[in-house]
C-alpha cells in the first residue's frame, strides 16, 4: 500500500472553473480505477490558478488477478457463430474449452486476467483522464495544434507530475511527459521543483510560496480580508463569492486594504460596490455606522517588499471605474425620466410584441387598473400609473448600459434625484421584486401594481403570441414571473380574478387567454406548493367554482391548502373513502346526475326550474320517503341536511376550513350507512331513493371541492 | 517602451512591422494578424497600431478612457510553449517588476463578432489594471485556426502610465523636455470626441457604409481579398461612428453587425481559398 500524486500543471485556469475541475478530476479518476479494480483509499484533490493536484491513498501495487469466463453455443454450432464468439472475447478458436450444460456439450471462453502493475494502470489511466476532461469552454494550442486533432485542454497544459510512492509513472499526453519536477509560483521561485512523492508535495511547494489546498487559500483570503478591515477601524462587506475567486486567481494570496477618494462617495454605495466587485474583484468595507467607507481590499499574488505601490496601482484604477461611474451618475442626472422613457420608442421588447415603449404603456394601463378598479391593491392609481410609465426608462441610461444588474435600482435612485414621490420612486426601484426564491416580496401598494402588472403583461403578450415556456426552455423567465406573480398576490392577500385582468389588458372579455394563464399560473403554483404538502390533485380538485374555471388563484390556493389539512386528518381521509365508495357505487349503477332521476319515473320536471322558492318545496318533500327509512339512512339524510346549509354558508363567505368542518360531520353517518343499508335493495323505490341520497352526498361533498380529482 | 519592446520581440524572432494606415478598433484588425492568422505558415511579427473607439471618447475628461489610442500587438503563430514567460519577460524590459507589482493572468475570453473570431485567454493585471490583452486565437473569420496563435496586445498608455506613476493620461510625460501627453492629445481628444458624439454627418457615414460595403464584394469578385479586406475594415469603422452618434436602433445593430462580420469573413474566406492549394502541398499535415 502507498499513496499516488497527480499534478496537472497548466498556464492559468479560469477561477470559476476550478471547483468543478476538482470534481471532474476526481470523478474521472474514480472510474478509472474501478474500471481496471484497483481498490483505493481516500482521495484529496486541490487546485491553484496554475494546478490540479490528486492524492490518493493507500494504492495497491498490483491488481488482483481475474478469471472471467463466458458462456458460448454449443458444440456444432455454425461456424460463424463460433468464430463471432471467439472474436468477442478475444480468443481463438482452439483456446476454447467444452463443458456440459445440462447434457449438452458448450464451448466456454475463459480467460485469465493476470494482476497488473498499478503503475501501468496508471499511466494508461492519466492520459484517458486528460483526453476526457470536460472542460466547460477549452481550446488549441502550439504547432501540434495544425490539426484540429490535437489535444484541448483549457489553456495549454504544460507539466504532469505522477509519482506512486516514491516512483514515477512514466506516462505522455499531447507531447507533455510526466516526471519529478514542477515548479513554485511564478514569481517568487524560479527553476523547477523535484517532488519525492504524495508525503512532501504540499511541504515543497509552500517553501516556493505555493498554497496548494483552495480550501486554505479561501480561509487566507476570508481572514486576512476581515482583519485588514478591522486594522483600518472597519468592518469588512463579506462576500463569499469573492473569497473563492481570489483564492482561485492567486498561489500565494495578501489581501490589501486601500483607499479611494472620498467624493466618490456621492455614487450611489451599490454602484461603488458592484464596480469595485465585478471589474476589480474588490471587497468593499463600511465603517462603524454601517455606511459604505472609502476602502477597498485587493488580493495581491505576491508577498511584496513594499505593499504600497500594489495598493497604489490598485486604488488608481478604482479611481478611473469610479470615475467612469461617476460620470455615468452625473450624464443620466441631466436628462429626466420621462425623457429617457421617449428612447424606449427606439428598443424593441420583442419582434411580434413592439417596443419597450409599447410595453410601458401596457403596463401602466394595467397598473391603473389594477388599482383604480380591481382594489388589488388599494392605493392611489394616479402614483401607481406614473411609476409604470417610469419603470423602464433607466434601461437607456449609461449607468444601466454599463451594470444591467442596476436596473430598476438606478431608477429608483434617479426618480428621486428629480423630485418625484417616494412612492413612485419605490416601485421604480422594487418593481422587479421579488427576483428570486429568498428575494422580498413588495408591499407597498404602488410597487405591488407595478410588479404585478409587468408580470401579468410579461405573460399575457407571450402567451398571447403562443410562446410558453417548453421543457428546460424559457428563454422569456415566464416561469419565474409567474412565480412572482403568485409571491406578490399571496403576501399581499391580493383577490385578484384572472378573467377580469385579461379583459382590462385586452380591452375586452378574452376566454381562451384567462384559461391558459390561470392554467400556467395554477401549474406553478403546484410546483410551489408541492414542499409544503399540498398535492397538485388537490389544486386540480379546488380549480373549479361553482361549476366554472376559478380565475382568482388565491381562491384556489385557499381551497387547495384546506383540502390538504382537511384530507390528512382521519376524518378527511374516512370521508374521502366513503366519497370514492358512494361515486364508485354510483358509476356501477350508471348514475350520472339528475337526468337519470328521471328514468326511476319519480321524476318531476318542475325539480329542475331554478326558483328558491320551488327548490324549498322539493327539498322538503326530499325529507319524506315512501317508505320507512332505515335508521342510518335517515341519519345521513338529517347529517346532510344539517351539513348542506352549514357548508353553502361557509363557501359563500370563503372560509373553506370551516366548508371542511361540515364536510366532516358526514364521515360518521356515511360510514354508518354503508354498514348498516343495502343500496342495492330489490325494491326498486328504495335502490332509487338510496342511490339519490348518494348522490345528493357526493353532490353536497362536490360543492367543497371536486373529490374525484383527488388521487389515492 | 516602444523601442524596447520592439529589441525585445525582435531578438525574439518577430518582424517589425509598421502600423496601418487605416481607422481601425484595434490592432487585431490590421492585416498582419487578421490575414496571416489564417493558413499553417509560421508567423511573427510585432508592431504598434493606433486604435480607435468613438464610442469611449469622454472629451478629455477622463484618466484613462480614449477615444483615439496606440496597442502593441505581437503575433506568435504557432504559439510558442514560452509565450507566457516571454511575456513576462517584456514586461521586466520596460520596466515592471513582477516582485513589486502584483502581476495576474485573468480570465477573459476575447471574441469578436465584426471578425467571426475567437479565442481563450486572459487579461493581464498590473496592480489591478488591465495592461494586456493575451489571447489564443481558435478561429478567424468563422476559420479553425491551423495552428493557433498566440495574440499579446499591450495598452501602450496604460504600461507608460504605470511606469511613470502618473494617475492621469494627460499626465504621461512624452519626453524628457517637458511635453505632455495632454499636450499632444488633449485638445485632439476634445474636437474628436465632439465630432464622434454630436457632429459627423449621419448621412454621409450611412453612405461610407454602403459604398464600402459594395466596394469590399467588388473586390472578392475579383479575387482580391486583400483589398476586401481594407473595405471590412472601413466599414466596421463607420459603424463604430453610426454607433456613436446612436443612430442605430438596437435591432439594426445586429444587422449592421452581422454586414461587417460578412465582409471579413467573406475576406478571410477569398484568402482561404486564393492560398489553400499552395498551403496544402507545403505542409501535408495540414487541412483547410
Amino acid at each position: 500500500m502507498t499513496d499516488f500524486l497527480l499534478e496537472l500543471r497548466c498556464e492559468e485556469i479560469p477561477a470559476r472553473m476550478q471547483a468543478g475541475a476538482r470534481a471532474d478530476l476526481e470523478r474521472l479518476f474514480r472510474e478509472q480505477m474501478s474500471a481496471a479494480g484497483v481498490d483505493h483509499g481516500a482521495i484529496t484533490v486541490w487546485s491553484t490558478p496554475r494546478r490540479l493536484a490528486l492524492v490518493v491513498a493507500d494504492m495497491p501495487e498490483r491488481t488482483e488477478a481475474v478469471s472471467e469466463e463466458a458462456k458460448g453455443p454449443p458444440e456444432g454450432a455454425p461456424d460463424q457463430a463460433i468464430d463471432g464468439f471467439c472474436k468477442k472475447n478475444g480468443v481463438t478458436r482452439d483456446q476454447l474449452e467444452v463443458r456440459d450444460v445440462k447434457g449438452r456439450a458448450t464451448y466456454f471462453a475463459v480467460k485469465n486476467i493476470p494482476g497488473r502493475d498499478v503503475k501501468d494502470v496508471l499511466a494508461d489511466a492519466i492520459p484517458a483522464i486528460v483526453r476526457a476532461f470536460p472542460w466547460p469552454k477549452s481550446m488549441r494550442w502550439g504547432a501540434a495544434s495544425i490539426s484540429t486533432e490535437s489535444l484541448r485542454w483549457v489553456r495549454p497544459l504544460s507539466g504532469i507530475v505522477a509519482i506512486l510512492g516514491e516512483q514515477l509513472v512514466e506516462c505522455e499526453v499531447g507531447g507533455v511527459v510526466s516526471g519529478y519536477a514542477t515548479l513554485g509560483h511564478r514569481f517568487h521561485h524560479s527553476g523547477e521543483i523535484t517532488i519525492g512523492g504524495a508525503d512532501d508535495y504540499v511541504e515543497k511547494l509552500r517553501a516556493c510560496h505555493v498554497v496548494v489546498d483552495h480550501a486554505e487559500r479561501q480561509d487566507l483570503v476570508r481572514s486576512q480580508a476581515k482583519d485588514a478591515a478591522s486594522a483600518a477601524g472597519l468592518v469588512l462587506v463579506e462576500d463569499e463569492g469573492l473569497v473563492i475567486e481570489n483564492a482561485g486567481l492567486t498561489e500565494w494570496p495578501a489581501p490589501l486594504l486601500g483607499r479611494f477618494d472620498e467624493s466618490f462617495l456621492d455614487v450611489p454605495p451599490e454602484v461603488i460596490q458592484l464596480t469595485a466587485r465585478t471589474n476589480q474583484k474588490y471587497f468593499v468595507c463600511n465603517d462603524a455606522d454601517g455606511n459604505l467607507a472609502n476602502a477597498f481590499v485587493c488580493t495581491a499574488n505576491i508577498a511584496a517588499d513594499d505593499p504600497a505601490v500594489i495598493v497604489d496601482g490598485n486604488r488608481k484604477v478604482l479611481a478611473a471605474r469610479l470615475s467612469d461611474a461617476r460620470f455615468f451618475w452625473e450624464v443620466d442626472q441631466k436628462t429626466a425620466l420621462a425623457e429617457h422613457a421617449k428612447k424606449l420608442e427606439r428598443i424593441t421588447f420583442h419582434e411580434k410584441l413592439g417596443t419597450v415603449a409599447d410595453k410601458v404603456r401596457r403596463v401602466a394601463k394595467l397598473a391603473d387598473w389594477l388599482v383604480f378598479d380591481a382594489k388589488a391593491p388599494n392605493g392611489d392609481h394616479k402614483l401607481a400609473r406614473r411609476a409604470a410609465e417610469l419603470c423602464k426608462a433607466d434601461l437607456v441610461t449609461e449607468m444601466v448600459g454599463e451594470f444591467p444588474e442596476l436596473q430598476g435600482l438606478m431608477g429608483g435612485y434617479y426618480a428621486r434625484a428629480e423630485g418625484l414621490p417616494d412612492e413612485v420612486a419605490d416601485a421604480i426601484r422594487d418593481h422587479y421584486k421579488p427576483a428570486g426564491l429568498n428575494d422580498e416580496v413588495p408591499t407597498a401598494p404602488t410597487t405591488v401594481a407595478v410588479a404585478l402588472a409587468d408580470r401579468l403583461d410579461n405573460l399575457l403578450s407571450f402567451f398571447k403570441i403562443g410562446i410558453l415556456p417548453t421543457g428546460s426552455k424559457d428563454p422569456f423567465a415566464l416561469r419565474r414571473a409567474a412565480l412572482g406573480y403568485l409571491r406578490l398576490v399571496q403576501e399581499n392577500g391580493l383577490e385578484l380574478s384572472l378573467d377580469t385582468v385579461v379583459h382590462a389588458w385586452e380591452g375586452r372579455p378574452h376566454a381562451a387567454l384567462a384559461e391558459k394563464i390561470s392554467e400556467f399560473l395554477l401549474d406553478r403554483l403546484s410546483v410551489q406548493l408541492k414542499d409544503q404538502g399540498v398535492r397538485h390533485d388537490y389544486i386540480a380538485a379546488s380549480r373549479e367554482w361553482k361549476g366554472r374555471t376559478d380565475f382568482r388563484v388565491d381562491r384556489v390556493e385557499a381551497r387547495a391548502r384546506s383540502l390538504a389539512a382537511f384530507l390528512t386528518g382521519e376524518d378527511g381521509a374516512n370521508l374521502l373513502a366513503g366519497y370514492k365508495r358512494a361515486a364508485n357505487i354510483l358509476k356501477k349503477e350508471g348514475y350520472e346526475g339528475t337526468d337519470r332521476i328521471a328514468s326511476t319515473g319519480e321524476e318531476d320536471p318542475l325539480e329542475n326550474v331554478d326558483d328558491p322558492a320551488m327548490r324549498e318545496i322539493y327539498a322538503q318533500r326530499g325529507k319524506s320517503a315512501s317508505y320507512d327509512r332505515e335508521p342510518s339512512e335517515q341519519a345521513l339524510v338529517d347529517a346532510l341536511d344539517r351539513a348542506e346549509p352549514a357548508a353553502n354558508a361557509a363557501i359563500a363567505a370563503e372560509d373553506f376550513g370551516a366548508a371542511m368542518a361540515a364536510l366532516a360531520t358526514l364521515r360518521a353517518p356515511i360510514d354508518a350507512f354503508f354498514d348498516d343499508v343495502t343500496v342495492n335493495d330489490p325494491d326498486p323505490a328504495k335502490r332509487s331513493a338510496r342511490l339519490a341520497l348518494l348522490a345528493q352526498f357526493v353532490a353536497a361533498v362536490h360543492k367543497v371541492a371536486d373529490f374525484s380529482r383527488i388521487e389515492g | 517602451m516602444i523601442l524596447a519592446l520592439h529589441d525585445f520581440w525582435s531578438a525574439k524572432g518577430c518582424l517589425i512591422l509598421q502600423p496601418y494606415d487605416m481607422r481601425m478598433g484595434a490592432g487585431t484588425f490590421h492585416p498582419a494578424t487578421t490575414l496571416r492568422a489564417l493558413g499553417p505558415e509560421p508567423w511573427n511579427a510585432a508592431f504598434v497600431q493606433p486604435c480607435r473607439r468613438p464610442t469611449d471618447g469622454r472629451y478629455g475628461e477622463n484618466p484613462n478612457r480614449l477615444q483615439h489610442y496606440y496597442q502593441y500587438q505581437v503575433i506568435l503563430k504557432p504559439s510558442p510553449p514560452e509565450i507566457q514567460d516571454w511575456y513576462l519577460d517584456s514586461l521586466r524590459v520596460i520596466g515592471i517588476d513582477p516582485l513589486k507589482h502584483d502581476i495576474r493572468f485573468v480570465e477573459d475570453d476575447w471574441e469578436s463578432p465584426t471578425l467571426g473570431a475567437w479565442g481563450l485567454g486572459w487579461e493581464v493585471w498590473c496592480d489591478g489594471m488591465e495592461v494586456t490583452q493575451f489571447t489564443y486565437f481558435q478561429q478567424m473569420g468563422g476559420f479553425d485556426c491551423k495552428p493557433v496563435a498566440g495574440e499579446l496586445t499591450y495598452g501602450l498608455e496604460r504600461l507608460a502610465m504605470y511606469i511613470q506613476g502618473v494617475d492621469n493620461v494627460y499626465d504621461l510625460a512624452f519626453n524628457q523636455q517637458g511635453v505632455s501627453y495632454g499636450d499632444v492629445f488633449l485638445e485632439n481628444e476634445r474636437q474628436m470626441s465632439t465630432w464622434n458624439f454630436e457632429v459627423a454627418d449621419t448621412d454621409a457615414l450611412f453612405d461610407l457604409f454602403r459604398k464600402a460595403s459594395a466596394e469590399c464584394k467588388l473586390c472578392l469578385e475579383k479575387g482580391l481579398p486583400i483589398p476586401a479586406y481594407e473595405q471590412a475594415i472601413e466599414a466596421s469603422h463607420v459603424f463604430n461612428l453610426l454607433q456613436a452618434r446612436g443612430v442605430i436602433s438596437v435591432q439594426e445593430r445586429a444587422s449592421y453587425m452581422a454586414q461587417v462580420r460578412d465582409l471579413a469573413r467573406g475576406s478571410c474566406e477569398a484568402y482561404m481559398a486564393k492560398y489553400s492549394d499552395q498551403w496544402a502541398e507545403a505542409y501535408p499535415e495540414w487541412a483547410a
